[in-house]
């Protein structure tokens, strides 16, 4: 941690997400500032965040707060117009999606987004693109290399398909797997690109509470295993207030509450921006 | 059936049909029941069925529509046409020199590929269809008025007339305008060309089936997703079209070094039309088909040529036919049976 960065912490109190956070443990992410304006529609604003580098971290609010809006932002689907992102400490500024991914940031989407045509293996593979080590010379003429490292990617896709007890399933087409499993090909394939961020967005949109329950085990079980920070956008409560650490809630943009599940669970602004103010309904 | 179907999954079935090509067409040319004019058909077909292949790699596996993959041939062409009468001196082994002038063209047209793809590519829709369609014009008109010709000091080069290259006294003009490439000695073979044909299927298939190949049908199946995890779009946009237009390029090699003159109207947009109606017809990304398609519709008109006035209508009412077949939900359903049924047979097998 440069002094540089404690200066910076120390300046904009507000961009930890847990106030008591130790200010030296290392944030895999920070946005400062951050906000992006659609012609004049100020669409997010003033959004400030940290994330630690283990946190499993909750967005939520209600419709078109502009969750989903942060997490282009995050990913560089949109480019800010204000503010910045530091991922593990480095200026994304001028990144495209491709290098915020390379860097360490991965996603998954709020309408499933796989390849349909690809096989739920190959889905996987293309995760591992960026850790497959062979050029179009090696793949044309099929040296030792290839062979190797096609084996390895391959072994490595069972590996992480195994998470969700998907190998069984490595050879069906991904568009003809069942909705629950596209989201957790999603899940799997933004791990297979090794990040140190996972973004999930609405990763229990569609289940059932059994499916529900078992996603909540299966995303700490990614935390823990892999040591990586998850941020996650989720509309269903029990999810997001059984394992998040911690939580930001958004509306029109902005942040009005963060903090522990237990303060936002008992936040007087949260409880109106979700049911609306006696005031309103009056009017 | 079954045979055809191991064939299929393993990726061998296209080696199988055209080593079967050419062997009944290697037949029946030897045992002297081919037809002239169809014999002198086989090497366009070969050329065309690369072309097929070439077209597929770019609008059934990277997504991208070309409208003037003709022009890649006919650069393709007239290099190869070029090298190989700059060369008939110092390379007199004609396998030799087809082999050069086809390298050639295919480096050319990759060239090509290249200049329109960098900018093209970078943009999302339709654009690079609107590009290439210009490019076809754009390369058929620059070729009507270019001239080339060889001497004892190397190539001369003009874009007004064939007198002011300055040839010395020896020297040989090889593209002499809007007539074209003249006086081609004619190098290309079948055997020749069904190797090169070969080689491009080997090339395409060990393409697809690697970690580039992939990221190029992930591109195509959801850009923004392949993005997201960690794929350079343009970079593998860029790999399938510049590798296409080679490929087609050295089709264009062999298909000129096949006649003894060759004009820049022959790649126009009609051609580039063609080539698409064979990957459309044959099922975009549906490498097998590009080949039936580009060989069955090559041979057809020529088949037909004794039904003289007719001939065009029974063209059209074959494609009409295809067309509907292969839209066909029963017949899709019908494909699909027999698919199972296939594949039953091989599960029965391989529990016995």
């Amino acid at each position: 941690m440069t002094e540089k960065k404690e200066t910076k912490l120390v300046s904009v109190p507000s961009t930890t997400m847990i106030p008591e956070r130790d200010i030296n443990k290392p944030l895999v992410l920070e946005a400062i500032h951050l906000g992006i304006e659609f012609g004049g529609l100020k669409a997010v604003e003033e959004f400030n965040i940290g994330i630690g580098a283990t946190e499993i971290a909750g967005l939520i609010g209600p419709n078109g707060a502009g969750k989903t809006t942060i997490f282009n932002l995050l990913t560089k689907v949109y480019q800010p117009t204000h503010g910045m992102i530091l991922l593990d400490g480095k200026d994304t500024a001028g990144m495209n999606t491709t290098q915020v991914n390379k860097e360490g940031i991965a996603r998954t989407f709020q309408n499933i987004r796989l390849f349909d045509k690809l096989t739920v293996e190959e889905n996987v593979k293309v995760g591992l693109h960026n850790h497959i080590n062979y050029h179009v010379p090696a793949s044309i003429l099929r040296t030792p290399k290839y062979w190797k490292e096609e084996k390895k990617a391959h072994m490595r896709a069972l590996e992480l398909l195994d998470i969700f007890d998907m190998a069984d399933m490595a050879d069906v087409p991904a568009a003809s797997l069942p909705y629950g499993a596209q989201r957790r090909l999603e899940i799997v394939r933004a791990l297979a690109t090794e990040p140190k961020l996972l973004l999930l967005d609405e990763p229990a949109a569609g289940m059932n509470p059994a499916e529900t329950e078992e996603l909540m085990n299966n995303i700490k079980k990614i935390r823990d295993e892999f040591q990586i920070a998850i941020m996650l956008i989720e509309h269903d409560m029990n999810l997001v207030m059984g394992i998040c650490e911690s939580i930001a809630v958004l509306n029109f943009g902005k942040v009005i509450a963060k903090g522990t599940p237990s303060e936002i669970q008992n936040n007087p602004q949260v409880i109106e921006a979700y049911l609306g103010s006696r005031k309103e309904e009056k009017a | 059936m079954k045979v055809l179907s191991k064939l299929s999954k393993r990726g061998f079935l296209n080696y199988a049909i055209v080593i079967a090509f050419y062997l009944v067409f290697q037949i029946l040319s030897v045992t002297g029941n081919l037809s002239s004019s169809l014999s002198g058909q086989l090497i366009p077909i070969v050329a065309y069925v690369i072309m097929a292949l070439a077209l597929n790699l770019v609008v059934g596996i990277s997504g991208e529509l070309s409208l003037g993959h003709a022009g890649f041939m006919s650069v393709g062409a007239f290099t190869g046409a070029i090298v190989a009468t700059a060369l008939q001196a110092s390379v007199p082994n004609g396998i030799l020199r087809l082999v050069i002038a086809i390298i050639f063209g295919a480096i050319f047209a990759a060239l090509m590929g290249v200049v329109i793809g960098i900018p093209v590519l970078r943009l999302n829709g339709d654009y690079l269809a609107i590009v290439t369609l210009a490019f076809g014009e754009i390369i058929k008109n620059l070729l009507n008025c270019l001239y080339v010709g060889v001497d004892g000091k190397g190539l001369h080069f003009s874009l007004t007339d064939a007198n002011s290259m300055n040839l010395e006294a020896d020297g040989i003009t090889i593209l002499n305008g809007p007539m074209g490439a003249l006086g081609i000695t004619k190098i290309s073979t079948f055997t020749s060309g069904i190797i090169l044909l070969l080689i491009v299927l080997f090339i395409i298939k060990n393409l697809v089936n690697s970690r580039t190949g992939r990221a190029i049908m992930a591109i195509r199946d959801n850009r923004i997703a392949a993005e997201a995890t960690g794929i350079n779009v343009t970079k593998y946009k860029l790999y399938a079209f510049v590798t296409s237009a080679a490929l087609a390029g050295s089709a264009g090699a062999l298909y000129a070094l096949n006649y003894s003159t060759v004009v820049p109207k022959k790649f126009d947009f009609n051609t580039s039309i063609l080539i698409l109606v064979f990957v459309v017809l044959g099922g975009i990304g549906n490498m097998t088909g590009s080949i039936i398609a580009a060989a069955v519709l090559t041979i057809l008109p020529e088949l037909l040529r004794q039904f003289q006035d007719y001939r065009m209508l029974v063209y059209a009412i074959v494609l009409i036919l295809v067309m509907l077949i292969t839209n066909n939900e029963k017949a899709r359903a019908t494909m699909v049976m027999l698919r199972k049924k296939i594949s039953r047979g091989k599960g029965k097998e391989a529990q016995s």
